[in-house]
């Protein structure tokens, strides 16, 4: 701890109505110093670094920028450089600084701006080849990224003091990788300081100072770099294994034929529970939609429909919501029950009203519209969608964030009882007890699959061990 | 090949006018001439001045199906208020302005969909041009009429006027501050309004743009025709989308070109006229408008795939 | 009950209709009623024909609309009364001909939305550029007359009402049991209020997208083969005014610009309306001009206000 700290929380906490993203941190980063943040899905690292940089304000607790006195985040020199690309891809490299800086006004500011860009991009990434006139969607995906890292680090009127990283290398290629991380290491040497989220444990050891755990919403451990080693640091993220965690597992069950081989390598068998699991945003959703996609059509809608989807973006992807509860239901059985066309309205009351009590909707009238449904109960609609087809697969996209235990608990059962009756469902999940609920498991990585679990080894350290890239920096 | 077509947008726009005019040439000789060249392109000037302030609201992912009308209710207040009284003209025509703006500020406060607000304010701006102008009349300014008519040595008006259109747009679009952010919102609104500009402000300004070249564009049109009617400029929403298009533009992501979009309303007042002479019946006329439309964005389509896959 | 009467989104385009007809009687002293009631059913018979469509293509979600209404209108009626040659017992014939007129011309548009991308204000806008010129290279010379028998029934009525607006009326049927009754309708709504999710349940977007875009102009096309028996003849310019009319039936019937939600009676209600404001705003004697900035200020209006009671999901 070098003087005073350029960001201070005390203690803060950020709720989502009833969800408790960050459940009471206090850290602070002072110049020089490079924290490396870990942990699993639902740590909070997201509402952490969004409340360091300004970005949501603390439900309790304090946010504060000792150091500069500013009351303002941009002002203390807090930058970020995010996943997903905030870039104009229709302006020039030189004109997106000029997006982020405000001050290069006036005559001229095209050169200034370019000798800027090009400046940081020279210290950050020697020997770049990337040209500030260039216009953005002309660049590569490491291009872009490179421009947003040089973007974070560029003065732009003030200095930046501490830039947040998060998974800065994920479009990178190894050697570029390398100057990134030399010039944390330069950078924080000379007074500044990064907050740096990474899967990949090569980077976190080589350039972190301290590193920080995250679990549940609050700081687990934050221990000087040397002190951890790859296997504390996995465990550190994992929760204990208690009595609960042994949830009621399916006895040695015996699945039928082979029904799915996609290229990637995801693989199920009738009546198996197929998990997809690994940090979220490596590849799992995009899999599932494709697989999807692939399988049904746009043109043609069957009597008999190979596979069903279970949102987990409700709003997005999933709820019509200017219909009733029971027209959201229906929707995926219409033809099935359908009479010469014509929708076969007992039929339709009939099965909604079957699964209002097999699943448990809580709601006092099916024709009520659905959004007066609590988002748990939602979801159910949208499960009772899917299973009442005759769809043989079930391809879920991580259907139960947010949701209530209540309601986890009866789709468990439902997707079990299901499962036994020869249905094969494959199921995306950030949560890891959820995910240990499955026959078999594959981990995915940076967009593959970089582990197959069955049996015994499903355990959360094994999944945690094949989120995180282990190798060393460079290799 | 493809790649530098990509790299370089505007290279597209500028070979098809000059193979269009190498075309008319040789078609019609006698346009090679200072006279010919005006003839050929006078019309154009009104319609470039549309074109670009159809660019602004596309720069910013919007479109406006409303451009016609209010050219022609322009023109209409033009040939009658601007003539008969100008300082209550001039305020007309001002207030106008604002009223794009406020347009601007509205379908983005409340989220509305462009195509039918601004297909109800068509209707709004034919209605105010029917009642100045119920039928066909007014006379241009004679100011107006004589900066339409001015005869530079060498190079005609229309060429000079739309070089002029084309330089002042750039500088303002693309080379500052302003017009840069501008262009931003296209491209990625969130990011521009999570750096701290106001967005909201920034639209409203492109509207008023818009508007602004709007009103040149009915003034222009007066200046050329001496008259006005209520319809006089429908054609202008159509064409106008035409050229930002021909010219290299996209319809959303901000990605615009203010000399493609002159050049794209000069090739399509050279179309009107080359289809002319090639002889192709009037009845077809339209409908090749239609089609090099068609034709265009079916190219435009093909090389961008073909960039795609390669890049 | 009075709540329920009122909640619904239709009665409000009815009660304007029915509010605009009485001003035009407070200044006839009730003279003219019922010819009022009758130009108002028939002129109004086509721009529901014309808006059932539209509103269909509306339902499909924002960005969907067909601006070659009028185009397919004018080259249907055309070519139909061309086909038809002013002979009798041909009007089954000509129907038939603006049939296929309006399905190759709803497939022509969807393939430039579908296949070339484009969107479909853009691609219906260039295509009515290529039917209008159709319409006037086939309209060479002669203003052809419709048959005897057709014009008759055009501009005739049975049981006191026009015999276009009984056609509209049986063209609303179908249009409302489509909706309300069959799977394809359910397909068409759930598509207009989340087309991602819709393709995620299992619905075959692409192809509901083809069969509205389709429909669109065949209505527009029967409409046109009846506006031209009923006005004696295919002009030019036939379809004009009835593109910004389609529209604001839709808009002004209730049927919600977010896609997702239809309003049959709505269309009707609009389409008097629009009809008796006219006849309403030359009693008084106020001009065009005015009327179309009324309708313009009420689109507008109406969107304004759709937006802001939207539910959220």
């Amino acid at each position: 701890m070098t003087g005073t700290p350029i960001v201070a929380l005390t203690d803060a906490e950020k709720h989502f109505g009833a969800v408790r993203a960050l459940d009471g941190v206090s850290l602070s980063i002072s110049s020089g110093e490079c924290i490396g943040l870990v942990g699993h899905n639902g740590a909070g690292k997201s509402t952490l670094v969004n409340l360091v940089n300004g970005g949501l304000s603390p439900s309790a607790g304090a946010v504060s920028f000792p150091a500069s006195g500013e009351s303002r985040a941009l002002n203390a020199g807090v930058r970020s450089v995010f996943q997903e690309l905030s870039l104009c891809p229709n302006l020039t490299v030189a004109e997106n600084l000029r997006i982020s800086h405000s001050d290069l006004k006036g005559f001229g500011w095209r050169t200034r701006a370019r000798v800027e860009i090009a400046q940081s991009l020279d210290l950050v990434f020697p020997n770049h080849g990337i040209d500030p006139d260039m216009a953005v969607d002309q660049l590569t995906i490491a291009e872009r990224q490179m421009v947003e890292i040089a973007i974070g680090f560029a003065p732009r009127g003030t200095e930046a003091r501490l830039v947040i990283l998060d998974e800065p290398t994920s479009s990178l290629d190894a050697g570029i990788a390398l100057q990134l991380l030399t010039h944390i290491k330069d950078f924080c040497a000379k007074g500044g300081a990064v907050l740096f989220i990474s899967h990949m444990m090569g980077e976190i050891f080589d350039v972190a100072s301290t590193i920080v755990v995250m679990k549940d919403g609050k700081v687990v451990a934050s221990r000087p770099t040397p002190d951890f080693t790859r296997t504390s640091l996995v465990e550190a993220m994992g929760h204990v294994a208690g009595p609960e965690a042994e949830t009621a597992t399916t006895a040695s069950a015996e699945f039928g034929a082979d029904i799915l081989h996609s290229q990637t390598g995801l693989t199920a068998s009738k009546g198996e529970i197929v998990g997809l699991a690994g940090l979220a945003g490596h590849g799992q959703a995009e899999t599932l939609a494709r697989l999807y996609f692939e399988h049904t059509s746009s043109w043609r809608a069957g009597k008999a429909s190979g596979m069903v989807f279970v949102a987990g973006d409700r709003g997005r992807d999933g709820i019509l919501p200017l219909w009733s509860i029971l027209q959201n239901l229906s929707v995926s059985v219409l033809p099935q029950i359908a009479r010469r066309g014509f929708v076969d309205r007992t039929a339709e009351t009939r099965i909604a009203a079957d699964w209002k009590t097999r699943i448990g909707i809580r709601t006092d009238d099916v024709a009520n519209n659905i959004l007066s449904l609590s988002g748990g109960n939602q979801q159910k609609v949208l499960f009772a969608r899917a299973l009442a087809s005759t769809a043989p697969v079930v391809v879920m996209d991580d259907p139960m964030r947010g949701v209530d235990v209540g309601t986890k608990q009866d789709v468990y059962a439902m997707i079990r009882a299901e499962a036994a009756k020869g249905r094969t469902f494959l199921w995306y999940s950030t949560e890891t007890e959820e995910v240990c609920q499955c026959d078999r498991v594959f981990v995915f990585r940076d967009g593959q699959i970089s582990a197959e679990l069955t049996d015994k080894d499903i355990t959360e350290e094994r999944i945690l061990q094949a989120s995180f890239e282990m190798q060393e920096v460079g290799a | 090949m493809t790649r530098l077509f990509a790299r370089h947008r505007i290279l597209l726009p500028v070979l098809s006018l000059a193979i269009l005019l190498a075309a008319t040439f040789y078609m019609q000789p006698r346009a090679m001439s200072y006279f010919g060249v005006n003839l050929l392109f006078n019309l154009a000037v009104p319609i470039a001045l549309a074109t670009v302030a159809q660019m602004m609201i596309i720069m910013v992912n919007d479109i406006d199906l409303s451009l016609g009308a209010f050219v022609s209710l322009v023109a209409c207040v033009t040939a009658t208020f601007l003539h008969d009284t100008p300082v209550l003209g001039v305020l007309i025509l001002a207030g106008l302005i604002a009223a794009y703006a406020a347009l601007g500020v509205m379908i983005h406060r409340f989220n509305l969909p462009a195509i039918v607000v601004t297909l109800g304010m068509s209707f709004v701006w034919g209605g105010l041009a029917l009642t100045i102008l119920p039928s066909p009349g007014g006379s241009a300014p004679p100011w107006i009429r004589s900066l339409m008519t001015v005869k530079p040595p060498l190079v005609p008006m229309a060429v000079v006027a739309a070089v002029l259109i084309a330089a002042v747009t750039h500088v303002l679009i693309i080379r500052t501050g302003i017009g840069t952010v501008l262009r931003g919102v296209g491209g990625n609104a969130a990011s521009v309004s999570r750096a701290g500009w106001p967005v909201l402000r920034l639209k409203a300004l492109a509207y008023a743009l818009a508007g602004f070249f709007g009103v040149l564009a009915g003034v222009a049109l007066v200046g050329l025709t001496t008259s006005a009617d209520a319809n006089i400029a429908l054609r202008y929403t159509l064409l106008s989308i035409a050229g930002v298009i021909l010219g290299g533009g996209e319809f959303t992501g901000g990605k615009v070109s203010p000399v493609g979009a002159v050049i794209g309303a000069l090739t399509l007042a050279l179309a009107a006229s080359f289809l002319s002479f090639l002889r192709l019946s009037p009845d077809w006329q339209i409908g090749a408008q239609g089609a090099i439309l068609i034709l265009v964005l079916t190219a435009r389509l093909i090389f961008t795939r073909r960039d795609e896959q390669q890049g | 009950m009075l709540k329920t009467v009122i909640a619904r989104p239709w009665i409000w385009s009815w009660i304007a209709a029915a509010a605009t007809f009485a001003m035009v009687m407070a200044l006839t002293q009730g003279r003219g009623a019922s010819e009022l009631a009758y130009a108002a059913l028939s002129f109004g018979a086509f721009a529901a024909i014309v808006g059932l469509g539209q509103m269909l293509v509306i339902t499909l979600g924002p960005g969907n609309v067909d601006l070659s209404i009028p185009a397919v209108m004018t080259l249907a009626g055309t070519l139909s009364l061309k086909a038809m040659g002013s002979d009798p017992n041909t009007a089954a014939l000509g129907l038939l001909i603006a049939v296929a007129v309006g399905i190759a011309a709803g497939l022509s548009n969807y393939a430039l939305i579908f296949l070339l991308r484009l969107p479909p204000i853009i691609a219906t806008l260039s295509a009515s550029l290529v039917y209008q010129s159709f319409a006037i290279w086939s309209n060479r010379g002669l203003r052809i007359k419709p048959p005897a028998g057709l014009a008759e029934f055009a501009t005739g009525r049975t049981i006191g009402i026009p015999n276009v607006a009984l056609v509209g009326i049986g063209l609303s049927i179908i249009v409302w049991l489509v909706l309300e009754r069959t799977t394809f309708g359910r397909w068409l709504l759930a598509s207009g209020q989340n087309l991602r999710a819709a393709r995620l349940a299992g619905i075959p977007v692409e192809l509901v997208r083809a069969a509205t875009y389709v429909t669109v102009a065949v209505f527009a096309s029967i409409a046109g083969y009846f506006l031209a028996s009923f006005s004696g003849g295919a002009a030019l310019n036939m379809g004009q005014e009835y593109l910004l009319t389609s529209i604001a039936v839709v808009v002004i019937g209730g049927t919600s610009i977010a896609g997702g939600f239809s309003n049959v009676p709505g269309v009707w209600g609009a389409s008097l309306f629009m009809f008796l404001v006219v006849s309403m705003l030359n009693s008084y004697g106020l001009g065009a001009g005015v009327r179309m900035m009324l309708t313009g200020l009420i689109i507008i209006g109406i969107v304004v206000a759709a937006s802001t009671r939207r539910p959220r999901a």
